[in-house]
């Protein structure tokens, strides 16, 4: 049978992200619970956190958190690393040991700062070199895949039902002003560590429930620019979707909204001038990273998140607040276990992106 | 020549209980096949005229008419099958290099016929066009490698010149000469009705459809014929056709005897000249040439108008394309063997260039691999024929297709490919006056526009099926297609995976 | 009223308008049976090696041919179409002689005959517009 990465998978999922936007840490056990009640839109073959704010004493520097087959691979991918970065410190993730979840590899992590003299001599940005180092580590060295690559952040996943993901990372001793989280439930894969969400690069994350019908449009469009689709999943091609146009391109949020949701046509259609001449643009310029097909999806950033359906609406997502906390999840479900007095529940229509941003300086 | 070696093609069958002597097929044929034989009071055939154009039989009130393959065959032979024969009698007789016209009849292989799409099921739902939107609209030209703001933040939504369709088909090149006024009528009210375009062609353009110049492709080819500054500015997009796909390496071919009239004045030579073009563009002789022309192109329309490259699909068409997406043109067309033409070397047609779905892939490929796929759009012809072959074409990395063939059919093309004699019985390629009344553009522009519309209904339910509401998303979405009895190199080339993969 | 129009631009000169006439007022059953009969279509193909064009009735709003009528065959419709009842027709070809169209015919029995729209024959609508193959004939209001 195929793995993950050389045969595309589609899956169905359940996501759930919550913020505060006065840069309140909290610890995960929040997220975890929110995704209890969902626990049949996952199938145990995939489960995944992402959290912002966790490392403040390490927040200048890039964490890396790495899945290895073995240490030979490690070693390889150690030797790799050190030609380019000052690593800081570099650690095996804590782990709580649980029967649910088995089959478990080497999960590392690494603080580190890319040398600036390889910066200076290959005249590229800090951060363009870290996606570089990410990308080459992930398509080049078999048996090692960076799953978290951003400042004060990081991700966490494995295959398994999200509860039992969670308490296996022992999340709860994380303190994060910003999460995400995600329970899978793919539909022909025998499961595969890397493939769980949530899916990074850099600060970028993406949580995603949904199968998109656009995936090689996407693909065969976004490897142009120096991504490298090594997994063959809808997330991974949203992430890179979304590097490269907030990134690369230097859009903001709404309109990398406007591009991956764009409007129809007929929509567009009926905007004052200026508005129309705006969506025309950017539907006519990227109109190969429009995403069709089912989808939710949380975009975590630094210092915020965005939420996102399909222009359809062909996958439930509602978004709610309490104080200072906003909440997005698949089902309401979700939202009330940890909150069963928010308010201002909410269905956003397809295409219309929610942002919710903390307070500057607040993270 | 005292004996003509070849017997007739075809086969006159007229059920004389149904014959009622309206001599419909006698008038009707300019062939001069049918005679009415006023001794006997019935009619009579002369099959060594007959094409199978089927107008005859078309037109019949009794359907007392049949046209059938000559059973007279000569003895089988698996090397030398009567085809070959007969050309060498042909040509034995009369010391000429073999004409022909539409395109490749020969058995090689149609790729989109071994290749099937994908439909969703369960995991992703499908969509109904009939209840929720669905869109073809599709903008071609160059796309900005990097936004840029304005001061005050807002984007600059300035974008090189674009070519807007209504869905991803475009009439392609047919000149004013090798098909009628009444064929370019058609096309052109159909092409604004539709809101596609249609291609000019290397003929020029009649002074009276200068008004559907929102519509049009002018193109530019190596005999020049008709180019003029209005004429340039005239058109939506302006192609330089560097090849076609029915005869790559030579140029254009139209007889004397369609050069009559309004054909020599809008092309600007004199009548019954027959009007040869170069085989070069005698100023292109490289990428470099072509470069210039381009920009000489741009200059004079003042860089308003997308110019579209025509090549012919040959070997080593990945590398040319990336040449021509280097140049300075905003979309390149692509046009396979198997494509049409009014008047084609036999040899030529029959032999050379590639199938277009291969050309197609290996060209998205390369401009991809190259990153330059967003700076030039994709358009590929020679033979579209079908709603699916749009859909496959668009899921190997075409923006839009070009037919000339389908629409031709639409017009009433029977294919007999005898184009070339210029007496074409169903009034469109040919320029005698009594026969090109015979197409009557109000029937038709509304037979290309009822075609259309239903290609695009289907485009829509087949799109709809893969879980796909905008035609964007299925542009170079490999991933909806699988082949069939195909070899592996085969699958490399067209990037996509067996079924059952 | 609907009337019977031809545009002489996209006639062929075909002809098949008259058989289309004439097997629509046969009461055939295949046009086939028209083999071997003599037929008297209403509506004619004139012209020359340059020009052809279908006539038949036009249906005129004062039609001289029923002024002329000497036996009250030659009628018009609440409508407006001019009919004619063959009963009573005595076959003086008066309107023949009057109708400046020659829309008039004699039919094969010696009365005459015109074209009537189709309006009462099986086809319920003229059968030369049905079947002219370039729509140079057409059946409409103007």
């Amino acid at each position: 049978m195929k793995l993950e990465g050389q045969v595309r998978i589609p899956s169905g999922c359940a996501i759930s992200a919550v913020i505060s936007r006065d840069g309140r840490k909290m610890s995960g056990d929040a997220i975890i619970k929110s995704m209890i009640p969902m626990h049949d839109r996952s199938n145990g073959l995939g489960g995944g956190f992402a959290a912002y704010g966790i490392y403040p004493e390490y927040k200048e520097f890039y964490a890396l958190h790495i899945f290895y087959n073995d240490n030979s691979v490690r070693m390889e991918c150690e030797n790799l690393l050190k030609d380019g970065f000052e690593i800081i410190k570099s650690e095996s993730i804590p782990i709580r040991k649980t029967p649910k979840i088995s089959d478990v590899p080497l999960i590392w992590r690494y603080f580190v700062a890319p040398m600036s003299s390889v910066l200076s001599r290959l005249h590229v940005d800090e951060k363009e070199y870290v996606a570089e180092t990410v990308m080459k580590i992930n398509s080049r060295i078999n048996g090692a895949y960076v799953f978290s690559s951003g400042k004060n952040m990081g991700v966490f996943k494995a295959v398994g039902y999200p509860e039992d993901v969670g308490y296996f990372y022992r999340l709860d001793e994380y303190e994060g002003y910003s999460w995400t989280a995600h329970g899978r439930y793919p539909t022909n894969t025998p499961g595969w560590w890397g493939g769980a969400h949530p899916f990074a690069l850099l600060d970028y994350t993406i949580v995603h429930n949904g199968e998109i019908s656009s995936y090689d449009a996407n693909r065969r469009y976004i490897e142009m620019y120096g991504y490298k689709c090594t997994l063959q999943t809808d997330t991974e091609v949203i992430t890179y979707i979304a590097d490269y146009l907030l990134r690369k391109q230097g859009l903001t949020l709404e309109e990398t909204a406007s591009v991956i949701a764009a409007p129809f046509w007929s929509t567009i259609e009926n905007k004052p001038e200026e508005e129309k001449k705006k969506l025309s643009y950017l539907r006519t310029v990227y109109s190969s990273l429009l995403v069709t097909g089912p989808f939710s999806i949380v975009l975590g950033f630094e210092g915020g998140l965005m939420a996102l359906n399909d222009r359809l609406k062909l996958r439930s997502m509602v978004t709610a607040e309490k104080d200072d906390l906003v909440f997005v999840a698949s089902e309401e479900s979700a939202i009330r276990a940890i909150a069963p007095d928010a308010t201002n529940v909410y269905a956003p229509s397809g295409g219309e992106p929610v942002i919710v941003k903390v307070k500057e300086g607040k993270y | 020549m005292a004996i003509n070696y070849v017997n007739p093609e075809f086969e006159v069958i007229r059920n004389p209980n149904r014959c009622i002597a309206c001599r419909v097929c006698e008038r009707q044929c300019s062939n001069g096949v049918h005679s009415f034989d006023p001794e006997t009071g019935t009619m009579m055939a002369d099959e060594t005229k007959c094409v199978d154009c089927q107008r005859c039989v078309t037109l019949c009130p009794t359907r007392a008419l049949k046209i059938v393959k000559n059973e007279c065959q000569l003895r089988e032979n698996a090397n030398w099958q009567q085809d070959t024969i007969y050309e060498i009698y042909k040509q034995a007789g009369s010391g000429g290099v073999l004409l022909s016209s539409m395109g490749n009849p020969k058995p090689l292989p149609v790729y989109w016929d071994k290749i099937l799409i994908n439909a969703s099921q369960v995991t992703n739902p499908p969509i109904d066009p009939l209840r929720e939107p669905m869109e073809t609209k599709v903008f071609l030209g160059k796309k900005p490698t990097k936004p840029e703001r304005n001061p005050d933040g807002s984007l600059k939504t300035e974008l090189a010149p674009q070519l807007e369709l209504t869905m991803p088909v475009m009439f392609s090149a047919m000149s004013y000469g090798s098909i009628s006024y009444n064929a370019h009528e058609s096309l052109a009210r159909a092409a604004e009705a539709l809101g596609i375009c249609y291609n000019t062609g290397e003929g020029g353009l009649h002074e009276d459809f200068y008004k559907y110049g929102a519509n049009t492709i002018v193109q530019v080819a190596s005999g020049r014929f008709g180019v003029h500054e209005d004429y340039l500015s005239a058109g939506a997009a302006i192609e330089i056709k560097m090849g076609q796909g029915a005869k790559p390496g030579i140029g254009g071919h139209l007889p004397g005897k369609k050069i009559v009239g309004d054909v020599s004045r809008t092309r600007m030579i004199p009548e019954g000249s027959d009007a040869i073009s170069p085989a070069p563009h005698h100023d292109i002789y490289s990428i470099e040439d072509l470069r210039q022309l381009v920009y000489s192109l741009k200059e004079a329309t003042q860089y308003q108008k997308p110019v579209i490259v025509k090549v012919a699909a040959v070997h080593n068409i990945a590398a040319i394309a990336s040449g021509i997406a280097r140049s300075g043109a905003d979309i390149i067309a692509i046009d396979g063997f198997r494509g049409g033409t009014g008047a084609a070397p036999t040899r030529i047609r029959d032999n050379v260039g590639i199938p277009i779905e291969l050309a197609l892939a290996a060209v998205d490929q390369r401009l991809r691999d190259e990153g330059i796929r967003n700076n030039v759009s994709l358009v590929v012809g020679g033979s579209i024929r079908s709603a699916s072959d749009v859909v496959k074409a668009v899921a190997l990395g075409a923006d839009a297709c070009y037919v000339a063939t389908a629409a031709l059919l639409a017009l009433g093309c029977h294919l007999c490919r005898t184009c070339h004699t210029g007496n074409c019985n169903w009034g469109i390629a040919t320029q005698k006056p009594e026969l090109v009344k015979r197409l009557n553009p109000d029937i038709g522009s509304q037979r290309l526009i009822n075609l259309m519309t239903a290609w695009r209904h289907e485009i829509m339910e087949l799109m709809g099926g893969m879980g796909i509401n905008s035609i964007e998303a299925l542009r170079g979405n490999r991933l909806m297609l699988r082949g069939v009895s195909l070899n592996e190199k085969e699958l490399e080339i067209l990037g996509i995976s067996h079924a059952g993969e | 009223m609907k009337r019977v129009y031809v545009n002489e631009k996209w006639c062929l000169g075909c002809h098949l308008c008259e058989y289309n006439c004439a097997f629509a007022n046969s009461g055939l059953k295949n046009m086939a049976k028209l083999k071997g009969q003599k037929i008297y279509p209403r509506i004619r193909v004139e012209g020359d090696e340059k020009i052809t064009f279908a006539i038949s009735c036009r249906h005129c709003e004062d039609p001289i041919c029923i002024k002329s009528c000497i036996s009250g065959a030659l009628s018009k419709t609440p409508d407006g179409m001019v009919e004619i009842d063959k009963s009573r027709c005595v076959g003086c070809l008066t309107c023949v002689l009057v109708c400046p169209y020659g829309a008039v015919i004699q039919d094969g029995d010696g009365a005459v005959q015109k074209c009537e729209l189709c309006l009462k024959n099986s086809s319920g609508a003229p059968a030369c517009v049905a079947g002219c193959p370039n729509n140079a004939i057409v059946y409409e209001e103007r």
